[in-house]
């Protein structure tokens, strides 16, 4: 298994995520990050650090989001690796106060 | 001298004079983490790590367990970190029995403490001294090969054991005793833990705790591992449950529908592997009871104060833990860690110059490897916030004292030595169709780093 960055994390990433991660293994997309399968330890770390709850384990998400595995395993590989926190994007905090969050 | 030995003095390099120079203490992952965000940020810094096993990655080795393998790939990391410019492994040294932390102070200009935390809580409650009385810590160290920890005895010969409390390590520990050889055998437990394991009559595995199962603070990760055991089944006891206990309050939270979700479906099981693993929910242990060893525990109900005995021979605590207090450093005995603010160590609110604490040490044993992650970058930061304008006055220097320790033990460990060690023990397991074949004691392991 691997945990999974999905649609919340698009327009936000806040990248909280990669503080806590202890192998490095988000990639940082346009719009949102990206977790590289092969290299996460599987330890869930990021899952709570995330403010919009964007990271699933791959075996829990709902069926009409499964395809953000492959999403997260193609984009990671081309997409270079975020080691330090950055600025949210703008509009950030607006899209996740509409998230209920 | 030990015959064949190579030379100490050109396996860890000089120092750098012209650059600030931190001792952390402790090898585990804040540890790591502090180091790579100090050798990261382009400051003038070195780093010299200290450890006093011959060993490094604290509970990454010896609190992980056997059968999380892909956890302990976080190795790969620490390593990377470990080849970085200015870092040095001291390992072999214990700070605070080998080199006191006022000496460590007179040679660094900064020292972080990052050395996690030893120390079982206890209950407080009669018979925790009893033979069979144990911390799940104690139990964690022994199957995961901890020198200090190899001759502890654990009497498996009894039909039922307690496991109090709901955490992951409460987990860790019901499921070493609930697997089979074969579902060990393939990874890197001691084979002598292995041994004493497969001689186990344990059958039922009981894991109680004071809350409700949303209270629980394991993880579905961990809990759903328990569906799939080869001879063990999970269940529920049903008078711990009222109704809605199972109902998830807040939607937005998917880790807590999952566990309560599979908690539900525990309930609902029949179960029929010859062992079992019964979670139970809302009892206080009062008192553990028994002639010489450990017969019975009562427990009372939260809901109706009602007293409940619950039949083991064998109980392990697992309630928390708590930094061991170290001779020189300030301790904050409510927190159980060392006495700091935003980890620079304070003694009665003024901060102590020079020292810093980072990891478990800093804020208590929770959460998980990457959270030490965010907290050694924390300290680092602060570390450098405060260099040099607040850098000890010190007199001495660290090669000054390198060279004292090495008279004092009998070998200080380099990364070079851990990578022998390292290779020893990944050849003796796969002679044994298994990652690795630890070494259990001290002696050993030197042999290892000389050989």
């Amino acid at each position: 298994m691997a945990y999974v960055v999905t649609d919340n994390c698009k327009g936000c990433r806040y990248t909280e995520c990669v503080t806590v991660c202890p192998v490095e293994c988000f990639h940082l997309g346009e719009t949102m990050t990206y977790i590289d399968p092969d290299n996460c330890i599987d330890c869930g770390g990021c899952v709570p650090a995330c403010p919009v709850g964007a990271i699933e384990p791959d075996y829990r998400l709902a069926a009409d989001k499964k395809f953000w595995i492959t999403v997260n395993r193609k984009k990671a590989a081309e997409t270079p690796v975020v080691s330090a926190r950055l600025a949210p994007l703008p509009g950030a905090d607006a899209r996740r106060q509409a998230l209920g969050r | 001298m030990r015959a064949g030995r190579r030379s100490d003095d050109d396996e860890i390099p000089m120092a750098d004079a012209s650059v600030f120079h931190i001792a952390l203490i402790g090898s585990g992952p804040s540890g790591f983490y502090a180091t790579e965000a100090l050798l990261r940020s382009g400051a003038p810094v070195a780093v010299d790590m200290f450890e006093q096993l011959p060993v490094p990655y604290g509970l990454v080795r010896f609190g992980v367990a056997p059968d999380h393998p892909k956890l302990k790939q976080v190795t790969t990391a620490f390593d990377r970190i470990a080849t970085m410019p200015g870092f040095r492994f001291i390992g072999g040294v214990s700070a605070g029995r080998d080199v006191s932390i006022d000496e460590l102070r007179n040679s660094y200009d900064a020292v972080i403490l990052a050395t996690g935390a030893d120390v079982s809580r206890s209950l407080g409650i009669p018979g925790e001294e009893l033979t069979g009385s144990h911390s799940a810590g104690d139990f964690v160290a022994w199957y995961n090969g901890h020198p200090d920890y190899r001759d502890v005895h654990f009497d498996l010969d009894c039909e039922a054991v307690t496991i109090i409390g709901h955490g992951n390590v409460a987990l860790d520990v019901a499921r070493i005793l609930a697997k089979t050889t074969d579902e060990l055998r393939r990874t890197d437990i001691p084979s002598r833990a292995l041994e004493a394991l497969s001689e186990s009559r344990v059958r039922d595995i009981h894991v109680v705790g004071r809350g409700t199962p949303a209270q629980a603070r394991f993880s579905s990760k961990e809990l759903r591992e328990f569906l799939e055991l080869e001879t063990c089944d999970p269940s529920i006891d049903g008078r711990d449950i009222a109704i809605g206990d199972f109902a998830a309050e807040n939607s937005h939270d998917p880790e807590l529908s999952e566990k309560l979700s599979l908690l539900r479906a525990f309930s609902q099981a029949s179960p029929a592997k010859p062992r079992r693993c019964i979670f139970r929910f809302g009892l206080s242990p009062i008192v553990i009871k028994g002639q010489t060893g450990v017969e019975r525990i009562a427990f009372a109900h939260q809901a109706s104060g009602a007293v409940e005995d619950i039949d083991c021979g064998l109980v392990f605590r697992s309630v928390g833990r708590r930094t061991a207090p170290l001779a020189g450093v300030p301790y904050d005995d409510r927190r159980g860690v060392h006495a700091n603010i935003e980890g620079r160590v304070v003694l009665d609110s003024a901060v102590v110059a020079g020292l810093y604490a980072c990891g478990w040490s800093k804020r208590g044993a929770s959460g998980t490897i990457g959270t030490n992650r965010a907290c050694g970058l924390a300290t680092a930061q602060t570390v450098l916030a405060d260099l040099p304008a607040h850098a000890l006055r010190r007199s001495g220097n660290p090669d000054m004292l390198l060279a004292q320790l090495r008279r004092r033990v009998s070998q200080v460990v380099s990364y070079a030595d851990w990578a022998a060690i390292d290779a020893a023990e990944k050849r003796r397991g796969s002679l044994l169709g298994k990652p690795r074949e630890k070494f259990l004691s001290i002696p050993e392991l030197l042999a290892a780093a000389n050989d």
